[in-house]
Order: C-alpha cells, then structure tokens, then sequence
C-alpha cells in the first residue's frame, strides 16, 4: 500500500464511517465525535468498521486491542491504525 | 403501595399459588376493563404517587431529562389523543421506531390508551426488516425518528396500510413528504383528561417480532391481560420496591424492554432509569453510581463485555447501591456469575423467557439457593417440564436433555402470531407450549440450558433466522448461494457466520467480504450482519439439493457432524 499520511487516513476513514454509519444527512462528524458510545457505531456494526480497516490498511488488530474505546472516534482509530501500520 | 417487604422462600410463594395474587393487589376483578396504560400512569397517580419521578433518562452528551407519574399520566393522554386526532382506533397497529428515547416509553403508553397495538420494533433494523414487519402487521402509523426517515422513505411505497408517519423531533415542515407528520411532544398542548378505551383482558396490546428457523418473522400478539403476569414476575423476581431506582438495559423494540423495561416497573409505581448511548463499561458504571441504581436487569452478552473490561474499572466507581442483580436472553455462564459475585458482591439472577411467553417463566429468585449456570427454577404458577423429542412427553426421570415446556395458560402468553394461525399451533404439541430450547432438569428442580432445538441463532440475546439472512443474501448480485449458521463468540456467545458461493465472473477477496457483511447490515440489521464470510466452491447439500446447515455448524463449533448419509457426492 502506499504511503499514507496522517491527514489522508483521518479523512479515508471518516468518509467511511459517514458513508456506512451515518444515516442522517444532517448529522456532521468530527474526528473527535465518539462514534460508539454515541450510537452512531453498535458493538456489532464495529466488526464491519474493523474489517475495513484490516483490509484497507492490510494490518492485524487483535480482538483484544478492538475495543470500544479504542474504536470510539476517527482520532482514536488513527491512533489504533498507526500502531499496527508501524509493527 | 408495599412491594414485596420480606424475601418469602420458593416454596411459601409456591404453595397454593394463582394470579389472583397479582389481580388482588391490581385492583382488577374477572371481566372489568384492564388497560396497560392506565395502569402504567393513571392508577399509580391515583393512588398518591403523581409526584413521585417515573422516568429519569440520559441520552448521549449527558442529555438528562426526569418525569413524574403525573407527566407520563398526561404524555400518554397527549399522544393517545394526536393519535386519536389522525383516526386512529381499536385495533390498529402503530410502530414504534425510535432510540430510547422518552417519546418511545410515553408513545408506548399513549398507544394502549387509544386502544391501538403497539407494534416497537429495534431502531437498528434496516429496511428489508423494516418492511416486512411493517407488511405483516399492516401497521397503519409509524412513530419515528428525523435520523430513521431515510429507511422508512425508501420502503413506503411499498406499504399500503400505512397512512402516517409520525416524527417526534426537529424537522423543518417543509421538508416533509405527503403523509408525514411532526408530532412534537413539547409543544403539543398537554391533555388532563383522556377517554381511555375500555380494552378488556384479551384485547390485544403488543406485537413483537421473533425469528423463526423458516418463513418470515412472526408477530406475536399480546393481550392487556399480561400485565398481570408481567406486575407479579417483576415483584417477586426482579424484587422491586418502593424506593428503588430501576434499571433494564433492554431495548424495547425487544420483549425485555416493554415486559420489564415499562410494564412490570411502571405497573408497581417504580422510578426507573434509561441511557440510550452506546456500551461503554466506563458509561455503564458511571450511569449507575451517578443513579444510585438499586436493582439492574441486563443480558449475559453485556455482563460479560464488563467482564472483559476488567475488575479494576469497577473499583473507580461506588455502587454499593446495588441491591439486586438479574440477567436474562441468553443462558448466562458460571463464570459471570460468580464474577458479579466477586466485583459487585452479589450474583446475577438468570431468568428465562421468551417473546411469546411475555413474562419471565424460569427464575432465580431472590433468597433462592442459586447454582451457578442454572436457569433456576420455574415461577409460581408455571408448570414446566422437559420433553422427551421423540414423544412430546414429559420424561419420567432428571437428569434427561429435551425440550423445554410449559402448560399453558400463563396471563402473558402470546394468543396467536399475527396472520399466521398454521405457526401458532405448531407450537402446542400434547398440551404443551414448546419453548424451542433444550435442557435438563435437576432432582431439585433447576433447569440446566442446553441450547436451542432449531436453527435459530441467538446472539447477544438476540434470535436471528438463519433463512432470512440466506434470503437477502441471495440478493447481493455477488451471491450464488449462501447458507448461515453460527460460530462460537466470547462475548455474544453466538454469531452469525455465512458461507457462500458466487456466480460467475466474481472472486472471493477481503473487500468483498466486507461488501457482503455492510450489505446484510443495512438491509436487515447490524444484529444479523454475518461476523464473518466463507467463501466455498459449493455448499454441503442432500442429494435432494437441500443445503446441510448442521454440517457447517458442526464444523464451527467442532461437534461430531453426525450421520451425512444423505450428504451429495459428486
């Protein structure tokens, strides 16, 4: 995959979640906007969000990292995403 | 009101027991008009408790808001009379479509009042399941949300029964189509007094949705008698008192969340709360401390994601208020058990029951000898026993695995599935109601759960049809053919796994996958959405071409896969 930075991920996964997770068009998101404990993302719509991750950014999150928190905003995600890019 | 002052044992509340208990203490004679509603508000208000706090609620951002019995009295008399207003009568079945918000727990008892069948349905469902629930039931009005338009809009067209929709939050009027209408409640002028309809024990009040191993979901019908077996279970099973602080983390768009999320607390005059935010151990425990939650019913899915978050989280918060513990939609493990035993310094009670049972049927009660990974034993009043598969008879002797049954006859028992009288009565075989679970029963009675005796998946308390999955399945234009079942999960303790051919000129790759599980998601609901896809060659099927699902599911939970004489060869 190329190289990505860090902009360019925030943006690729929150035009995701919007897409997939955000059903009301007046609703706007920020990286910040907690997407879990919010409702906006449920505990099993996160297996969908984590898959995507795992193939778009062709890494390994293990069940036990996968956690709501961790899952709870595009920021926390970026962090998430950044560990596993860098192993 | 005194609620249930002193712990009586099993065996004193067993004895010589009939629901007259419960109709003595409601106030309900044999043939007068019993309507949940009114109970729900109207009696509580009148026997003195108008003031005391009926609902406290926190949505997402700390959003709070508290309501009396006399606030709830008057929101269901305001709602019941709009509905009244747009023709709404007797019989008509309105959805309810919403978050937990309070216009779903106020809309919910307005409803009963105008004589109406509430019809709640999970706000996560996509369209596909959306619609089919809403064309059984021929629902004629829909109580939603600005957020969930978008999937009520797409099906609309569709449904001919249904003249309303009915948005309870900020929309601008012009941006609402033909048939929509904005109801809000805070500006809608509140109405003392109503003309409740006189409903009489069997008129019918709630439909709730189930999946079935086969066929579309069923509805199943309930009647305002229920409330007497829902007001009499919540008392002596989840132990409500006068000054406790109630918390049901159930949705109600399922069974839980309307039998004992509004019903069983409401009908006894109980202060209970709701937070309507996604699951968070941290937001969990926090809602309770800030609360002072005195008794908690939740589901062995989420006690066991507080597990996984570990003990020291719970040290951060006090919730020495904790009184009762109780737990029910799945079996719930040993393990759970004695954890809550361990952090919360008491146990989790299971309880078991079904949509179609209405009230809880198997219990621990309070004060009983629990033994960890039992169901308990059954409730006053029930009589229950295990099947013999082969007889649908009762075996003679414990210890055998079988089918769980009831006699029927309960106040809360479902009195048909909607339009589908054929389903109704396979389920009463030999004068018994079949549960569709198995278990074994031990010489003191306890039920041991073994697991369900169809396809039905159940996860996270959850039951998904594996054959609705496999239906739209075959809808995304990647899919040959798809056949579901589920695999084991440490927190759900079940989910969905679908394994699938494709047609010609598609390849199996990650991102399709993905494709296929957010296709499901949206179409029926996160719930059913397949946690993971498995793409083969081809399917194991009978010579005859039927799919063998319990060959995969066998190979998922690494059981023996059993006779496959039948199994297709090449």
């Amino acid at each position: 995959m190329e190289e990505m930075n860090i902009n360019e991920m925030k943006e690729l996964i929150m035009n995701y979640v919007i897409k997939e997770y955000i059903d009301d068009d007046d609703v706007k998101i920020t990286y910040e906007t907690p997407l879990i404990s919010s409702g906006y993302v449920d505990s099993f719509s996160m297996v969908s969000l984590l898959v995507f991750l795992e193939n778009k950014f062709r890494i390994k999150i293990p069940p036990s990292k996968a956690t709501p928190e961790a899952f709870d905003s595009v920021n926390n995600i970026v962090a998430l995403v950044n560990q596993y890019l860098k192993q | 009101m005194t609620l249930n002052p002193e712990h009586r044992s099993y065996e004193e509340l067993s004895g010589n027991f009939t629901w007259a208990v419960a109709e003595k203490e409601l106030d309900y004679k044999n043939g007068e008009v019993i309507n949940i509603g009114w109970y729900c508000s109207d009696r509580i208000c009148l026997k003195g408790n108008a003031a005391k706090v009926a609902l406290i609620y926190e949505g997402f951002g700390g959003i709070s808001r508290q309501f009396t019995y006399d606030d709830i009295r008057i929101a269901g008399n305001t709602i019941g009379t709009f509905l009244r207003g747009l023709g709404i009568i007797e019989g008509d079945r309105v959805c309810l479509f919403m978050d937990r918000i309070p216009e779903l727990y106020l809309s919910f008892l307005g409803i009963l009042k105008t004589g109406a069948i509430v019809q709640p349905l999970f706000s996560a469902f996509g369209e596909e399941s959306l619609f089919v629930r809403l064309e059984n039931a021929g629902t004629r009005a829909i109580i939603t949300q600005k957020k969930h338009l978008q999937k009520v809009r797409k099906i609309r067209g569709k449904l001919p029964h249904l003249e309303y929709v009915i948005i309870v939050d900020e929309i601008k009027s012009a941006d609402l189509a033909a048939g929509e209408v904005l109801f809000r409640l805070d500006n809608a002028a509140p109405v003392e007094n109503f003309d409740i309809c006189p409903t009489m024990a069997e008129t019918p009040s709630v439909l709730h949705y189930t999946s079935g191993t086969t066929g579309q979901p069923k509805g199943v019908q309930h009647v305002h008698y229920s409330l007497i077996s829902q007001y009499l279970t919540t008392k002596w099973v989840l132990d409500l008192r006068d000054d406790d602080i109630y918390w049901c983390t159930a949705d109600p768009g399922w069974v839980t969340g309307t039998s004992y999320g509004i019903i069983g607390p409401w009908s006894l005059g109980v202060t209970q709360c709701v937070l309507d935010s996604g699951f968070s151990a941290q937001a969990w425990y926090r809602f309770a401390e800030k609360n002072r939650v005195t008794v908690w019913y939740s589901a062995p899915t989420a006690i066991r994601a507080l597990m996984k978050a570990g003990n020291e989280i719970v040290k951060s918060f006090d919730l020495s208020s904790l009184r009762h513990l109780a737990s029910v939609g799945e079996p719930l493990n040993s393990e759970a058990v004695i954890w809550s035993e361990k952090v919360f310094g008491k146990p989790f009670h299971d309880t078991f029951w079904q949509t179609e049972t209405g009230s809880i049927m198997i219990t621990n009660f309070p004060g009983m000898k629990i033994k960890p990974g039992s169901m308990g034993r059954t409730f006053p009043g029930i009589t229950g026993t295990v099947l013999d598969p082969a007889t649908f008879r009762p075996y003679p002797e414990h210890g055998r695995a079988g089918l769980i049954a009831f006699r029927p006859g309960w106040p809360a028992m479902m009195r048909a599935y909607w339009n589908n009288e054929e389903k109704y009565r396979e389920k009463f075989v030999n004068g018994w109601y079949l549960s569709g679970d198995r278990a074994s029963i031990d010489s003191e009675g306890y039920y041991w759960f073994i697991g369900r005796d169809d396809d039905v998946i159940n996860t996270g308390g959850h039951l998904v049809s594996p054959f609705e999955v496999e239906s739209a399945l075959l809808e995304h234009p990647a899919v040959a053919e798809s056949a579901v079942t589920s695999r084991p999960d440490e927190i759900n303790m079940e989910v969905v796994k679908a394994f699938i051919t494709l047609k010609p000129g598609h390849t199996p790759d990650p991102d399709l996958e993905l494709d296929i599980m957010n296709f499901i998601r949206k179409r029926l609901s996160p719930i059913a959405m397949p946690q993971a896809v498995e793409f083969m060659d081809r399917l194991p099927k009978t010579r005859s071409g039927k799919i063998m699902r319990r060959v995969l599911h066998a190979k998922e939970w690494g059981e023996e896969i059993g006779d496959i004489s039948t199994l297709e060869n090449d």
